[in-house]
């Protein structure tokens, strides 16, 4: 008598699965509504990240093209992964003519980042802070090495350690 | 011997056309042959299609949708991709048989085609013999996945080859019985018989009991008989990677991937000959119009195919020895009293 | 004739590379199957195809620098792993967090636990042939994820723990993203069962097949879910609780079968238990601080810390020997998935080809962690 209800009850098993698969198939058939993935090139316009996403590595500049990076090198340090160079210059400060060392370029590598945040954590002036663009794709590597402050900028006047 | 009597209007034609009773015959054949060539590319196509898309709704996807309005050219494209593709293969394998392999396959499916009756005008090959035709023909197909197999020269093919003969050899035999247990119904292996014996009801609803047993163990002996999941451990793609066609690349592996679809649709066809009356409108309701019968059919077989479809995207897949259990423990004793119950039915005349 | 195929054929065992790139194998672990047939003779397991040697990098990282390559153990628990580490130093330093960090560490901890739950259902499915529930198993995965996302900023390598606390406090949308979780996942979970735990073809898979005892269970040091669906009692945050898990009601889920099926139940109950979990904290999160304030460079003491968090694949243990520098001298990583790899070729001797994938999905390994 086993023999027979093994039988009745394999099927009745496997019809409660299909039962729940064809409920899905038949409301996604007719009104896409249990359907979880997104067209993504598509939406690329309103897609948007969480304010706390952590896409890359950025420095903030203002209109004049100034940051507050004033290259203390605290994240340089904090960095695990030795993704962050910052590179001095010479500085000559036209008043008194004294020169001072001054930030010439902060490399960072995007290629080594762990996005561990470590650095921003780090920062005393908060002067970089995370990217949402995760589209970081390149042909080449060479392009994944980034100089986050822009030619140019110059620390806003006042920033301190 | 060939019964083209359905296209006799075009037969006259076309022996006006060329004045000569041979030339006419060949012809004729050519004509027909390219035409179910092509159908058998568009419905091969098509099925790929509808599986992706079907499979995409059951898994809360939305499936190919990007190459031409709802996607309709999506295995086009990758039909022409696969065209393109160079056709590799081991450094040791038997070279003629892996060649051979594919084309076993395919035209094993090409020919049983053959008999299909689509509608009563559209019936290339109406031998008195058609189910039994069907059945043995079919069964060369596993030679095909067989020779793949074993022509590789890779274990994973090879596993895969063995698990084909073992689970096909059992598999035939259920749907030999099945087949059996209807023609004791219908008294004639004939397939336009066959549909016409069903012009006033359908043999489900005939045979009732019986017949509707017989329908669910031919559902499970159609699905593994084309490899399907839950039957699919030739394939098997978490353990066997691809199975018996792993080293097949470009249209080497589309033959086998088409025919795998075509054979579904052939399993799906004698499924609806056998117990849904065919190219037969419900109730009659189309009988005076031409080629409505097509459309009857195309229907009848599509329903069939989206269960085989949902079986494939619901169940898990089942072990080698399962299976043989499966056929040998449950199939088989359910169609030899099946057998029995049917002819008692019919000797006792207990059929609609 | 049967002298005829004894005398004439013979059959030899033969070999078969499962991996490095192999569907069924999660990763690049290789398995070089003994086969009679279809039948397994032995397995010989290879590892290190990921092998990146994160404890010797450990060693020149400071202890702050240290928690985020612990994400890359463990990818799906990456917050435990986080936990643990960021736990050893605590006790190193002697440092208490605040409540509220022990009660978002533990509702991480839970959300971090369901999603790699979910996400082995639909893999475990995957193995055993239908594909559909994955994408059940993701569904519910990508919730978590995007909760993950909002407030720690990653969705897989979080990186959320630190020494003292947490990396930032939780988002305003949290309390209500979970509790909208909680409700959706009670909704969903039944047709967890009903599509593949009650399915008939995937209990005859399951059901007596890769059995392991409880004595060799304890012997090969197995530990989370594997073990438990032997019978052994060994949640760590049952046993020895840390965090929030002292205030909490929960059952620890056990099976005495010991087959891949027993193993299955324990996470699918697991999830339920997760759930009640997140249910009881989601209302109750103290005020206050998601962080004290530590020193800028941490010098442990000298000496040896060991702590042990229950991740999703058992325990998961760092052990950190300190010679009072700021550098660690030495860390250990206890990883579950290598004591229960371990198992393997013990669950899976004389079973099927087919059978050796299901065991292997039934332990759930992660083999970034086997290798570190």
């Amino acid at each position: 008598m086993s023999y027979l209800s093994d039988i009745t009850g394999g099927i009745k098993s496997l019809l409660g699965g299909m039962t729940v698969t064809g409920k899905y198939f038949f409301i996604n058939f007719f009104t896409r509504k249990e359907v979880i993935t997104e067209e993504y090139p598509d939406n690329m316009d309103t897609l948007k990240m969480y304010d706390r996403f952590r896409g890359e590595v950025v420095m903030w500049h203002n209109e004049n093209n100034e940051h507050k990076c004033t290259g203390c090198s605290s994240c340089e340090r904090a960095c695990p992964n030795g993704a962050i160079e910052i590179i001095w210059k010479k500085e000559v400060n036209p008043e008194t003519g004294k020169a001072k060392r001054a930030i010439d370029k902060h490399i960072y590598h995007l290629g080594m980042c762990t996005m561990c945040g470590l650095c921003i954590e780090a920062c005393p002036t908060d002067a970089i802070e995370w990217g949402q663009d995760f589209h970081h794709t390149t042909y080449d590597r060479t392009q994944l090495t980034k100089v986050l402050n822009k030619p140019g900028s110059k620390v806003i006047s006042g920033t301190k350690e | 011997m060939i019964i083209l009597s359905n296209f006799s209007n075009i037969h006259q034609w076309l022996l006006g056309l060329i004045q000569n009773a041979v030339a006419t015959r060949v012809v004729e054949l050519t004509i027909i042959a390219l035409a179910y060539l092509a159908a058998f590319a568009l419905i091969g196509l098509l099925l790929v299609l509808a599986e992706r898309r079907i499979a995409a709704f059951f898994q809360l996807r939305l499936g190919p949708n990007r190459v031409g309005p709802w996607g309709l050219f999506q295995t086009v494209a990758d039909a022409l991709k696969l065209v393109s593709k160079e056709l590799t293969g081991t450094v040791k394998a038997d070279k003629f048989l892996y060649g051979l392999a594919p084309y076993f396959v395919i035209i094993t499916a090409l020919v049983s085609m053959s008999i299909i009756p689509f509608s009563k005008e559209v019936q290339v090959f109406d031998i008195n013999i058609g189910i039994f035709f069907f059945i043995s023909v079919s069964s060369l197909g596993v030679i095909g996945i067989f020779l793949a197999g074993w022509s590789s020269n890779n274990k994973y093919s090879l596993i895969g080859g063995m698990r084909t003969g073992i689970q096909m050899v059992s598999y035939e035999l259920s749907v030999g019985m099945v087949v059996v247990t209807m023609v004791i119904l219908s008294g004639t292996l004939q397939l336009s018989q066959i549909v016409a014996l069903q012009q006033h009801t359908w043999f489900i609803f005939q045979g009732h009991v019986s017949a509707i047993i017989a329908f669910m163990v031919m559902m499970i002996a159609s699905t593994a008989e084309t490899n399907r999941t839950p039957f699919d451990l030739v394939e098997a793609e978490s353990e066997l990677g691809a199975g018996f066609h792993t080293e097949y690349s470009g249209m080497n592996f589309a033959y086998f991937f088409l025919s795998e679809f075509m054979n579904m649709f052939l399993s799906a066809s004698i499924i609806v000959v056998l117990f849904f009356g065919g190219w037969l409108s419900p109730f009659g309701i189309t009988a005076g119009i031409p080629f409505m019968g097509l459309f009857w059919f195309i229907l009848k077989v599509s329903v069939v195919i989206f269960i085989f479809m949902w079986f494939r995207w619901t169940f898990p897949r089942l072990r080698i020895d399962q299976i043989l259990t499966l056929e040998w423990k449950y199939l088989l004793p359910i169609n030899m009293v099946n057998i029995v119950l049917m002819a008692a039915l019919v000797w006792l005349g207990l059929t609609f | 004739m049967g002298e005829f195929l004894t005398d004439n054929i013979k059959t030899q065992e033969y070999f078969l590379n499962m991996g490095p790139q192999h569907p069924a194998t999660h990763g690049v672990l290789r398995l070089l199957l003994q086969l009679n047939g279809e039948i397994v003779e032995n397995i010989d397991m290879d590892l290190g195809y990921v092998h990146r040697s994160i404890e010797k990098m450990c060693e020149h990282d400071t202890y702050q620098q240290i928690i985020h390559l612990t994400d890359r153990l463990d990818y799906l628990s990456s917050h435990m792993n986080n936990e643990a580490v960021a736990l050893a130093v605590e006790k190193g330093l002697g440092i208490e967090v605040p409540d509220r960090v022990k009660v978002i560490r533990t509702m991480m901890s839970e959300l971090t636990r369901f999603a790699s739950h979910a996400l082995w259902y639909g893999v475990n499915a995957m193995d055993i042939g239908a594909i559909t529930p994955f994408m059940y198993g993701f569904r519910e995965r990508e919730l978590i994820n995007d909760i993950m996302e909002e407030t720690c900023g990653a969705r897989l390598t979080m990186n959320y723990n630190k020494v003292g606390g947490v990396r930032y406090d939780l988002h305003p949308n949290f309390q209500k993203k979970v509790k909208d979780f909680i409700k959706h996942a009670r909704k969903k979970l039944p047709d967890y069962d009903a599509v593949l735990s009650n399915n008939i073809i995937f209990k005859k898979r399951m059901k007596n097949v890769g059995f392991i005892d409880k004595d060799n269970a304890v012997l090969y040091g197995l530990s989370g879910p594997t073990a438990r669906g032997s019978g052994v009692s060994c949640d760590v945050r049952k046993v020895h609780p840390y965090s929030a898990y002292d205030r909490v009601q929960f059952n620890e889920i056990t099976f005495t079968e010991g087959d891949s099926y027993a193993r299955y139940r324990v996470r699918i109950r697991e999830m339920w238990e997760s759930l009640s979990i997140l249910e009881q904290l989601v209302d109750n999160i103290p005020e206050g601080d998601y962080k004290v304030k530590t020193k800028a460079v941490l010098k442990l003491p000298e000496g040896s810390y060991y702590q042990k968090v229950e991740s999703a694949r058992g325990e998961f243990g760092v052990h950190i020997l300190s010679r009072g520098d700021k550098l660690p001298y030495r860390v250990k990583f206890r990883s579950p998935n290598f004591a229960n790899l371990s198992a393997l070729n013990k669950m899976a001797k004389g079973v099927k080809i087919a059978d050796v994938v299901a065991i292997l999905s039934s332990i759930d390994i992660v083999v970034p962690d086997i290798d570190r």
